[in-house]
């Protein structure tokens, strides 16, 4: 499978947020040795160097769809990050210490697209729910997230709870389990606050709204510049 | 650079945010417009022959610019060398702005400005942190002065 790994490499080492960054020992294989790699974790992607002022990393794993479990071995503060499926791979990886090993455990375990996605449509239905004047505290307890501390909001997990609006349905299914009805979601108030647009939506639209914005003023200057 | 082919071709076959049969050129000088399967999954976009399984590649939606290609068209770039462009062709203007809503909101970075967006609005509304209760409060990721670019 072609993959832009150029435009990776470019993603991991650029000034975007790094989410943890360490040496930890990589088992090599089933039988082989460990080896000592400079870690960065950005995102889903967990980057691995030689060393951390390496240009470009050796390898990347993509979290979507793993566990974290910690693991016995001969290597102190050993853990694991295991995928599904037959012949999938498991990754053993060993920290300096134990305050260590335990920072990564959670930063992994909460590192998937899958869960940051459930976290932001729970929060996305609160803040409606709050517009809405149903009530000032959260209208209910997050349910679509895993209860294990170090466990993984893989995509076979609980279904999330539905997005509101402007997400648009896709062609096929959205990202989530079919069978589960997700709650009606609270009607949304009109943009009529004295702080404008700000009060209108959500994140995305926001988003879209000001880069329409941004868009058009870009293209007009640079029709201007065309005109000599 | 080595990645984990296996889990990203399964990741391939999970449900999509969107999918669809679009025309599809790359970015190499010469070359021809061709019928892909998209398929949104993540911050991924893959693509098919469309009667084959497993997706000719991918696309990783970080640092990535969507940019409107006339007639019912659009281009993803990345930042570090935008005039290196992957065409898409919709077969409508509403398809088009359907898929570069999606591509724009797909990425991992957009996803986490947007829950510090909502969590400093909840925190705004009612003086409580709602990571609290997910138990990610003290992440530094979703510190508002993490926030760039």
């Amino acid at each position: 499978m072609k993959l832009n790994e150029r435009s990776l490499a470019f993603y991991a080492t650029c000034d975007a947020p790094v989410d943890n960054a360490g040496f930890l020992y990589k088992k090599g294989g089933r039988h082989a040795a460990y080896h000592r790699r400079w870690f960065v974790l950005r995102g889903n992607m967990l980057f691995y160097f030689e060393d951390p002022a390496s240009r470009e990393p050796v390898g990347v794993i993509i979290l979507e769809g793993c566990t974290v479990e910690l693991v016995e071995a001969a290597e102190e503060f050993a853990f694991a990050v295991r995928f599904a499926g037959a012949r999938a791979r498991t990754y053993v990886l060993a920290a300096e210490s134990q305050a260590a090993m335990e920072g990564w455990v959670k930063a992994l375990s909460r590192a998937s697209f899958d869960y940051l996605r459930l976290v932001v449509r729970e929060l996305e239905q609160q803040l409606a729910a709050m517009r809405a004047g149903d009530c000032p505290h959260p209208p209910r307890r997050p349910r679509a997230l895993p209860p294990k501390e170090n466990g993984c909001a893989v995509w076979s997990a609980e279904p999330p709870a539905a997005s509101p609006a402007p997400s648009p349905a896709g062609a096929s299914a959205a990202g989530s389990q079919p069978g589960a009805a997700p709650p009606p979601l609270p009607p949304r108030r009109r943009a009529s606050a004295p702080n404008g647009p700000l009060r209108a939506g959500s994140f995305a639209q926001l988003h879209e709204l000001y880069g329409q914005e941004v868009r058009a003023l870009r293209s007009q200057w640079l029709r201007s510049r065309a005109q000599p | 650079m080595r990645y984990n082919e296996k889990e990203l071709q399964a990741l391939s076959r999970q449900p999509a945010e969107l999918a669809a049969e679009l025309g599809m050129r790359g970015p190499k000088k010469g070359s021809v417009l061709k019928r892909r399967l998209v398929k949104l999954v993540v911050n991924f976009l893959f693509y098919f022959r469309t009667d084959e399984a497993e997706p000719v590649g991918a696309l990783l939606l970080e640092r990535c610019r969507v940019t409107q290609e006339e007639p019912s068209g659009f281009s993803i770039s990345f930042l570090e060398d935008p005039e290196r462009k992957y065409h898409f062709a919709c077969c409508s203007e509403e398809q088009c702005q359907e898929w570069m809503g999606a591509l724009r909101r797909a990425s991992y970075e957009f996803m986490r400005r947007s829950l510090i967006f909502y969590r400093n609005e909840i925190q705004k509304m009612t003086g409580k942190d709602p990571l609290e209760q997910f138990g990610i409060s003290e992440e530094a990721r979703f510190k508002l002065g993490g926030l760039k670019a």
